[in-house]
């Protein structure tokens, strides 16, 4: 019976081979020799569904793996704004050290972006986000802690360091021989943007919209345009390689960071949340520029 | 026995199909369908991939000949070559282009300060991130068609008098053209999907730069419904452009 039905298969392979890729017959000693006999063994087979049962494992694993709700989870993940990359990446040295055996894992990417992966059920225990609209999207959708502001971030116009533009004030921004970078109106920082331009009257034709403040800021420091808006702790670790410039319209459009605690979430990701809203993580986030500096200061 | 994997291997593929196709919101669909910044960019992409693939079509089937025809040192590594931009991370790729042709690059100051032409972000970068992506695909099925057609007719053609250029353009590229055809093909596609490269070397924005992909990431960021919906007429699009020019080429080789 089985013997039967693989014959008819190896036939059925023949015919749709022989038509589709060579337009010929293929050799019909390789069809009975092999296939046709029946002594193919079930090993194919077995490796299909072992493959299969390998990935829905693996599925299962990623859906259930975040531990939380234990009280002892040992990991915390965090899934925080591009921009906090170098603070949080500090501040979860300092965590770990603090709590040995608790280790952190960061998923660091454009806050929208990282707001559609938590609503869609990525395994997160803490939001950092670099707006409160994206952190709205998580907390509407989901059952997220209510979210504490802890960071505050102006934009700056950063231009390359010979400014060949002669850029020195956001007026400057709607000259259209200015080539002029601003993130995309969906993340964070394209809204501030807009907003700034808007409080300041000025209307800016853009040469590219781009998806985050780091793609921003590297076609600055590639030279490819004369000036961009971009985050002030974005200029200040680009040190060297742009120039940051403050201008008053600014501080219309700061940009808040609220950082929740999402459900399910341990004990460990209430105390990073603590570690973040604490003097220390006040130090940290002050020392990448973010917090209430003087406007106007320029960065080294 | 190969039909169990082969159907695995089938539902791997289309089940991701399935899943937007369900997820699809259908009843805002024409509502969504007939904003102008959908048709903008769908036409965008379209014009770029097609201008793309006449420009690899140009530049690597010549390319695929030299490869399969001509006998010179370092062959195998100008063959390797050929392949880097399809191992290399599409964003790298944009990179690399800014690197060379963009404003301050090694070409492009040059391009720059000579014609007073700049290539990133405008629509002529997108076609040159699409080419620099999709020309492998091209030059190795070109290669591969070459390699398998008999040379005895090119021989016997050049001994009765026809030049390098006359052979390659009667002889040899008739023979080849199922080849060319499947290799530009694959190369259309490639470039219409084109995300990583495009939006690193020539921006995003719209009307000029923000092809399909590139409308679907950002759309992605707030509004995951639409990115679907722009998935579906960029899927559609293609596969009926796919499907009917299949049909041509199948039934006059």
């Amino acid at each position: 019976m089985v013997r039967r039905r693989l014959s008819r298969w190896a036939a059925l392979g023949r015919t749709v081979l022989g038509r589709t890729v060579l337009g010929r017959a293929l050799p019909g000693r390789v069809g009975r020799g092999r296939v046709g006999r029946g002594r193919v063994s079930a090993l194919p087979v077995a490796l299909v569904l072992a493959g299969m049962a390998g990935l829905s494992g693996l599925g299962g694993c990623g859906a259930g793996e975040p531990a939380a709700g234990d009280a002892d989870a040992r990991e915390v993940t965090v899934f925080a704004a591009a921009s906090l990359t170098g603070a949080f990446t500090e501040l979860g040295e300092a965590f770990e050290a603090a709590h040995p055996g608790t280790t952190v894992r960061f998923n660091f990417g454009s806050s929208a972006t990282l707001a559609q992966q938590i609503v869609q059920g990525a395994p997160a225990d803490v939001f950092a986000a670099a707006s409160p609209a994206t952190m709205k999207t998580v907390t509407d959708a989901t059952a997220a802690g209510s979210p504490t502001t802890f960071a505050r971030n102006r934009l700056r116009i950063a231009v390359p360091p010979d400014n060949p533009a002669r850029v020195d004030e956001l007026k400057d921004l709607a000259d259209p021989k200015v080539k002029v970078a601003l993130c995309a109106e969906q993340v964070p920082c394209g809204a501030a943007a807009v907003k700034a331009l808007e409080a300041a009257r000025l209307k800016v034709t853009p040469v590219t919209l781009e998806q985050d403040v780091k793609a921003t800021l590297t076609k600055v420091q590639l030279g490819e345009v004369d000036a961009a808006l971009v985050y002030e702790t974005d200029v200040i670790a680009a040190a060297g390689k742009v120039t940051g410039i403050a201008f008053p319209e600014a501080d219309l459009a700061v940009n808040d960071y609220p950082i929740a605690t999402l459900a399910g979430a341990g004990d460990a990701a209430r105390r990073f949340v603590d570690l973040v809203l604490s003097r220390q993580g006040g130090d940290v986030l002050a020392e990448a520029g973010f917090g209430s500096r003087e406007p106007g200061r320029e960065p080294g | 026995m190969l039909v169990v994997p082969a159907v695995a291997g089938l539902a791997f593929l289309v089940l991701p199909l399935a899943g937007l196709l369900i997820r699809a919101p259908w009843s805002t669909l024409p509502a969504r369908l007939a904003e102008p910044h959908v048709l903008e960019a769908l036409r965008l992409s379209l014009v770029s991939a097609t201008v793309a693939t006449a420009c690899c079509l140009l530049l690597g089937v010549p390319l695929a000949w030299l490869l399969a025809r001509v006998r010179f040192p370092g062959r195998r590594l100008v063959r390797a070559l050929v392949t880097v931009p399809l191992v290399l991370p599409p964003v790298v790729g944009g990179v690399a282009l800014l690197l060379v042709l963009g404003r301050r690059g090694l070409v492009g100051q040059w391009l720059e300060s000579a014609f007073g032409v700049t290539l990133p972000f405008t629509t002529a970068g997108v076609v040159i991130a699409e080419m620099f992506v999709a020309m492998p695909f091209l030059v190795i099925s070109v290669e591969g068609a070459l390699r398998g057609a008999d040379q005895r007719f090119e021989e016997a053609a050049a001994t009765l008098g026809a030049s390098r250029w006359t052979v390659f353009r009667r002889v040899t590229l008739p023979m080849v053209m199922p080849g060319v055809a499947a290799g530009a093909v694959l190369c259309w596609a490639r470039a219409l999907g084109e995300f990583g490269a495009t939006i690193t070397f020539a921006g995003n924005f719209p009307g000029t730069t923000r092809t399909m992909p590139l409308a679907v990431y950002l759309a992605l960021e707030t509004e995951p419904e639409a990115a679907i919906v722009l998935s579906l007429v960029l899927l559609a699009v293609s596969v009926v452009i796919l499907a009917a020019l299949r049909d041509r080429w199948v039934s006059t080789p």
